[in-house]
């Protein structure tokens, strides 16, 4: 069973059956549902995207980034341009702000990588400020009015499809030679380097494909709410993902998936506590990391967790694992 | 195989090395014995490429390349291993995962046999594969650290204090691990601050201090030399 999983003609039909099952399982959610309880979804789904670009840049690789907001913020006003100046497909546009995104991860990442921890921290944050007041003073993003008179055209199943080929390269990422050299890299980079590991070079992969998905996840949210403006991506929507992340536990692609439906619903579900929400999200926040320091699901691997609840043969485990 | 030529490094203005020159021949163990501070480390980090000299007409030459200026990785993909002072395993890995991040520099999976060849010299690797790197204890991830240097097939092994803050028979036990390494074919340049055991398994030996090399010659002579005896074997 184990060597039929490692085969990569069945992991291809795996995932595109997974995909498929996403696609119908999610229409229909998405035709019984109601409208209100759908956008919850949705957004779940967008935060998860998101999120997982994070976990990989904090969680996976160590680098600590504050300016998440900042790649979300180019992918969604770069679609927006596409698909509303350029009459562009909606998802060609998505695609287009995650590789925008993705370059601007690489032109960020550059400079800062000979920064670590704090520092880096700092960078990253000053990064998306600069970005936020580009946009507010440029002419094309119509400036801090917002931008206008985008089509709502993300729907339930879209993003639910996405998040899960997310969740999917990410999972196949973290069990490869370069996911296994950037975790490598936050265990200890000098020792990362004693080993042979580049480690410019996996710092920008991971920079680049973290801000592409956040890019995406950007362009999703911009066609969802159809009206974006800079204030939308300040520093607090960077601690908003960055809070997904460490809740569900850092470098956790299970943690990451349900910090991402925690702390999406939790303002909704709070809801009923009107003026007392927000202090009850707080103290969520505090129970959750007193009790679970690293994480609802810190040290999880999903490959791991799957493998065990399927109860494979544990015979083999006992000389060379994979 | 190796050789440096008139390396100077320095810290911001402090200079650490002064013109240092040493040779490494195939098949050898050489040892490079000094005080805290002589710059030991220093030299070492310089010749796997994570610290630069600062002067021009310095060479660094390994297997007739000169690598000076070279990127780390690039110089580990060309056969020279860095054990780092101080163990550095990955402590949230487990040992098998270790392992395999030392063979990153070879493209593919590494073959059983390699694994074969780590557990040869350090068969407590293999009851422990399993387990988490950061609580295995001081000498067995000294073990872990020397074996994920070996994934990596070096012609060149460097060793940065592999008996810091070890027990005294385990340090025994990891230098006869040495020597048998460097026997299956490995030439080994080691840096230690225990001066008798080093001078003991090596060929040759260099004495560093404050900076620059201040006697060289083969170990058994050193291990006899008068002002060696007083200043680090403690007689």
């Amino acid at each position: 069973m184990k060597k039929l999983l490692n085969n990569w003609l069945i992991q291809v039909l795996l995932f595109l059956s997974l995909l498929g099952l996403t696609a119908y399982g999610s229409q229909i959610i998405n035709d019984i549902t109601s409208p209100y309880v759908l956008t919850i979804g949705l957004f779940i789904g967008i935060n998860l995207i998101m999120a997982l670009g994070l976990n990989l840049i904090t969680g996976v690789t160590g680098q600590l980034s504050l300016g998440h907001a900042a790649f979300m913020s180019i992918g969604a006003y770069a679609s927006a341009i596409a698909t509303v100046n350029y009459h562009l497909p909606f998802l060609v546009g998505v695609l287009i702000g995650g590789l925008i995104a993705c370059f601007f991860g690489i032109i960020i990442g550059f400079p800062t990588l000979r920064l670590t921890g704090d520092y880096l921290a700092i960078a990253t944050l000053g990064f998306a400020e600069i970005v936020r007041v580009q946009f507010t003073n440029m002419k094309i993003t119509n400036g801090a009015i917002g931008f206008l008179g985008i089509e709502g055209s993300t729907t339930f199943p879209i993003v639910m499809t996405i998040a899960v080929q997310t969740i999917c390269a990410m999972v196949w990422l973290e069990n490869s030679r370069n996911g296994r050299a950037m975790l490598a890299i936050r265990e200890d980079e000098v020792a990362s380097s004693a080993v042979g590991i580049n480690t410019t070079l996996y710092k920008i992969q991971a920079f680049a494909i973290g801000a592409f998905c956040a890019g995406v996840g950007g362009a999703l949210f911009a066609h969802t709410t159809t009206f974006i403006q800079p204030t939308d991506f300040g520093f607090q929507k960077s601690v908003d993902i960055l809070s997904i992340i460490v809740l569900g536990g850092l470098g956790s692609i299970p943690g990451t998936i349900i910090g991402a439906i925690v702390l999406t619903a939790a303002p909704e579900i709070l809801r009923p506590l009107a003026n007392y929400r927000m202090i009850v999200y707080g103290l969520l926040l505090v129970v959750i990391m007193i009790f679970r320091p690293y994480g609802l699901m810190g040290g999880v691997n999903l490959r791991q967790a799957v493998r065990r609840a399927m109860m494979f043969p544990k015979k083999k485990q006992a000389g060379r694992e994979e | 195989m190796l050789t440096l030529e008139k390396i100077n490094v320095s810290y911001g203005s402090i200079r650490a090395l002064h013109g240092i020159s040493l040779e490494v021949k195939k098949g050898e163990i050489v040892a490079l014995i000094g005080a805290n501070g002589a710059g030991k480390s220093t030299t070492l980090r310089t010749i796997s490429g994570l610290l630069k000299p600062s002067n021009k007409d310095s060479r660094i030459t390994f297997k007739d390349v000169q690598i000076q200026g070279m990127l780390p990785h690039k110089i580990v993909e060309m056969g020279l291993s860095h054990v780092p002072e101080g163990r550095r395993v990955f402590p949230e890995m487990s040992v098998y995962e270790n392992l395999l991040m030392g063979a990153h520099t070879r493209k593919g999976k590494p073959g059983q046999a390699d694994f074969d060849r780590v557990y040869h010299h350090f068969p407590r690797l293999k009851e422990r594969i399993k387990q988490l790197a950061g609580t295995l204890s001081g000498g067995e991830q000294q073990m872990l650290a020397m074996g994920r240097a070996l994934m990596a097939r070096p012609d060149l092994l460097i060793l940065d204090e592999p008996s810091m803050g070890l027990a005294p028979m385990l340090v025994e036990e990891i230098f006869h691990i040495i020597e048998d390494i460097n026997v299956a074919g490995t030439t080994i340049l080691l840096v230690e601050q225990n001066a008798h055991l080093a001078l003991e398994i090596s060929n040759r030996a260099y004495v560093l201090e404050t900076g620059e090399i201040v006697l060289e010659g083969l170990a058994q002579d050193l291990a006899t030399n008068e002002d060696i005896r007083k200043s680090y074997l403690g007689e």
